[in-house]
């Protein structure tokens, strides 16, 4: 059984319903359904906040939080979130405080997802809106076929490293892998068959650990703009980090970019 | 490079009969025809000529024929002119060869060896025009066990069930995307289901905005690698969602939806920018296994509260019926099984003519394995890949299907003639293209009306030929191969088939 408290008035003031809008759930013993049927339930009763306590592998948090009116709540995870959190999000934010399975942000539509730990793999797949924050590292196949649509461009910040095959098959949105730990990347295939968007490494890469389609440039003024803006927000979220934001933006990045943005186009015979 | 492949076809113009209207100049997308003002007439160049007869049937006065050509090679049992043109083809180009529709090789079609039998004098024939005849269908997962109580009279079904679609006929359409094909086109297949109480299925490419709360009730959308136009609105406005995992006209392989065909309203569909290449990769980069599967059928099941059956669609390839009960066992409700006969927008040749099995064989297996296993009620089977008239969707459920997938013959049923040059983008009968001078050729309202004519025919078919056999519900036939027999078939086709040879 989930046990979920929807906490009751306070005072009269303003205050109290802001107050009735917040709730927590005891995820201890509660199997993913049962947890998911809550949220939903206290989405649309109306809650605004929901803390979510003693998370051990559920799955698909904040993925049956759709309506059609686009009902947003702010979720907090405490403990370990299990695959597919935010899986088909649709404008929520939602904070974990621990790590996070496979599957983070899976066709993610909208929202945040902030991970103050490590994520798995296929972190932020076919992702096309919203942005996810991971404080330490990921596994392989991140930001696989993320894309992008004019107003709407997934960005993906990954504090620690990333495996191979990060931003294969990417048709658009902004990557950063910061490598804070400056352990150098040691990813293979990393964007191979990418044909839109952006991956920013800090530090460098060979050749070599790329893939045939994706051309290493240094970074310019609008690239370390979007740096900047990007980096910020990592920092806001991670106030723990230990390099400061200013020694960050000093480092040295490098940017992935296709070479173009029909890398098959002349595979075939007409 | 000069190239020395001859014409495929011969266009023939009777110059008595023609007008000079210049008609089948602007009819051709290729460029066959052109007006030769200096000598007031038309000329054809029979190296465009991709035979899709659009010439043909809109010349005002009947004045052009066009037919295979007929100049051949020193005739070879091992290499056929197609053999022999194809090679030539990629030593000019190095490329991969592509084409369009369902492969055209003579593959046994055990459509054509199987009949169907009918009542004489004993348990007489029904006649439907008098009898009702159920052709309703519900496909989904159905419950082990029915818990019902009947307290004072009042039957009441105890056990929860599943979402179940509801058909009035066995016939859907299949997934074809927008962006492979036009948008008249994806009109055209959504206002014919709404109208005919079927499903049309949108394929990879996303559903129109505008569309979405008119058409969403008849909808099947499509969850592909690549996942394009995916949105949790998307999701919940369609009846059901069905990932695709493989398709038949080229099992094991992704797709590659060329940047031209990107328009800035299919860009719009599939959220990603005009002009660039809709890539979906091989495997869905999230599934590897069927624990995975298992967590991307769970998701969507959340994502949409679970309130509709999910659908999981694979090629019918060596073994698959062990790998469609392991899908079953991951929780779809909906396994389509594409034969190797199933059509596409765009596939290379080689995996199109060469890869998969035929949907007959396919059906019965799979409906065998599911039985065996205790599990057949977990799920409903939609067979798809070469089904072309009434007889063969009724063969279908014989041999285990639920409902049929249709895609070639509801193009067919539009105007398409099957002529191969889908991947090009120059649909000159408005189907296969984004070109707005093309696809306005296609009128949705003429199409939609062709493509409800087609389903209501094979519906009262299917009820003549049950009524035939004594049967007066479609359910009393899914999978009762009694009422087949096999004519030409060696014994191990008739031991798939799960059917006795005629006579027997």
């Amino acid at each position: 059984m989930a046990r979920a408290i929807l906490s009751g008035p306070l005072t009269n003031s303003d205050q109290a319903g802001e107050e009735m809008m917040a709730a927590q759930i005891d995820a201890a013993d509660v199997e993913t359904k049962e947890l998911n049927d809550r949220l939903r339930e206290l989405l649309l009763s109306g809650a605004k906040r929901v803390s979510i306590r003693n998370v051990c592998g559920q799955r698909y948090i904040g993925t049956r939080l759709y309506t059609p009116q686009g009902l947003r709540m702010d979720i907090e995870v405490f403990g370990t979130a299990g695959n597919d959190l935010a899986a088909f999000l649709y404008g929520h934010r939602i904070a974990v405080h621990g790590n996070a399975q496979d599957g983070v942000g899976n066709t993610m539509d909208a929202g945040e997802v902030v991970v103050r730990g490590r994520a798995g793999d296929v972190l932020g797949f076919s992702m096309r809106g919203g942005e996810i924050y991971v404080r330490d590292g990921c596994g392989y196949r991140a930001a696989l076929h993320m894309k992008e649509y004019q107003g709407k461009r997934p960005v993906l910040v990954i504090g620690g490293r990333s495996q191979d095959f990060l931003g294969e098959y990417m048709a658009g949105g902004v990557v950063i892998v910061l490598d804070l730990a400056g352990e150098r990347h040691d990813a293979h295939f990393i964007g191979t068959g990418m044909h839109g968007g952006v991956i920013y490494l800090r530090g460098s890469v060979e050749q070599s650990q790329v893939g045939d389609q994706v051309e290493i440039s240094p970074v310019d003024e609008a690239d370390r703009a979007v740096l900047a803006e990007y980096v910020t927000r990592f920092m806001e979220r991670f106030p723990e980090t230990e390099m400061t934001k200013e020694e960050i933006l000093a480092s040295g990045f490098v940017r992935l970019t296709p070479r173009s943005r029909r890398p098959y186009g002349n595979l075939y015979a007409y | 490079m000069k190239s020395f492949v001859f014409p495929e076809f011969q266009v023939i113009r009777d110059e008595e009969k023609c007008g000079q209207c210049r008609g089948c100049e602007r009819q051709c997308a290729f460029g066959t025809h052109t007006y030769d003002p200096a000598a007031d007439r038309l000329v054809s160049d029979d190296h465009k000529c991709v035979g899709c007869q659009r010439c043909v049937v809109f010349c005002p006065k009947n004045a052009i024929m066009v037919r295979p050509s007929p100049s051949f090679y020193r005739p070879n049992a091992s290499w056929s002119r197609e053999k022999i043109e194809d090679l030539k083809r990629q030593a000019e180009t190095g490329g991969v060869l592509l084409t369009g529709c369902g492969s055209d090789k003579p593959f046994r079609i055990y459509w054509d060896h199987i009949v169907l039998n009918a009542s004489q004098v004993t348990n007489p024939s029904l006649d439907p025009l008098r009898e009702p005849m159920e052709l309703r269908t519900f496909l989904g997962r159905k419950p082990d066990v029915m818990d019902i109580s009947a307290d004072s009279g009042e039957v009441e079904i105890r056990t929860e069930l599943c979402p179940n679609l509801v058909v009035e006929t066995p016939i859907l359409f299949s997934a074809m995307s927008y962006g492979a094909i036009s948008y008249n086109a994806f009109r055209a297949l959504a206002t014919a289901a709404s109208r005919s109480k079927t499903y049309f299925n949108t394929g990879e490419g996303g559903l129109p905005r505008e569309m979405r709360a008119e058409f969403g009730r008849c909808a099947i959308v499509q969850v592909a690698s690549g996942r394009f136009g995916i949105d949790a609105e998307y999701l919940n406005i369609a009846q059901a969602v069905e990932i695709k995992v493989g398709q038949g006209a080229k099992p094991g392989i992704g797709g590659h939806l060329p940047g031209e065909k990107v328009s800035s309203s299919v860009a719009e569909t599939r959220m990603i920018p005009q002009g660039t290449d809709a890539i979906s990769p091989a495997p869905h980069h999230d599934i590897y296994s069927i624990e995975d599967l298992s967590t991307l059928i769970t998701a969507l099941k959340e994502a949409t509260n679970y309130e509709k059956p999910i659908s999981v669609k694979i090629a019918a390839v060596h073994n698959f019926a062990a790998i469609a009960s392991g899908i079953v066992r991951a929780g779809a409700d909906i396994i389509a099984i594409d034969g190797l006969r199933g059509g596409t927008g765009a596939a290379p040749k080689a995996i199109r003519d060469n890869v998969g099995i035929p949907t007959e064989l396919a059906i019965s297996s799979l409906d065998r394995r599911l039985r065996e296993e205790g599990i057949r009620n977990r799920c409903s089977i939609i067979s798809a890949g070469g089904i072309r008239c009434s007889s063969d969707v009724i063969k279908a459920i014989a041999l285990g299907a639920d409902a049929v997938y249709i895609g070639s013959a509801a193009l067919i049923a539009m105007g398409c003639t099957l002529c191969q040059k889908c991947y090009t983008g120059k649909c000159n009968w408005g189907i296969c293209t984004q070109d707005p001078r093309l696809s306005g050729r296609l009128n949705v309202e003429i199409a939609s009306q062709r493509l409800s004519n087609l389903i209501s025919a094979w519906s009262h078919e299917i009820r003549e030929m049950l009524g035939g056999m004594g049967i007066n519900a479609l359910e009393s036939l899914r999978g009762n191969r009694d009422h087949l027999r096999g004519v030409g078939l060696c014994e191990w086709e008739l031991d798939v088939l799960g059917i006795k040879g005629a006579g027997e």
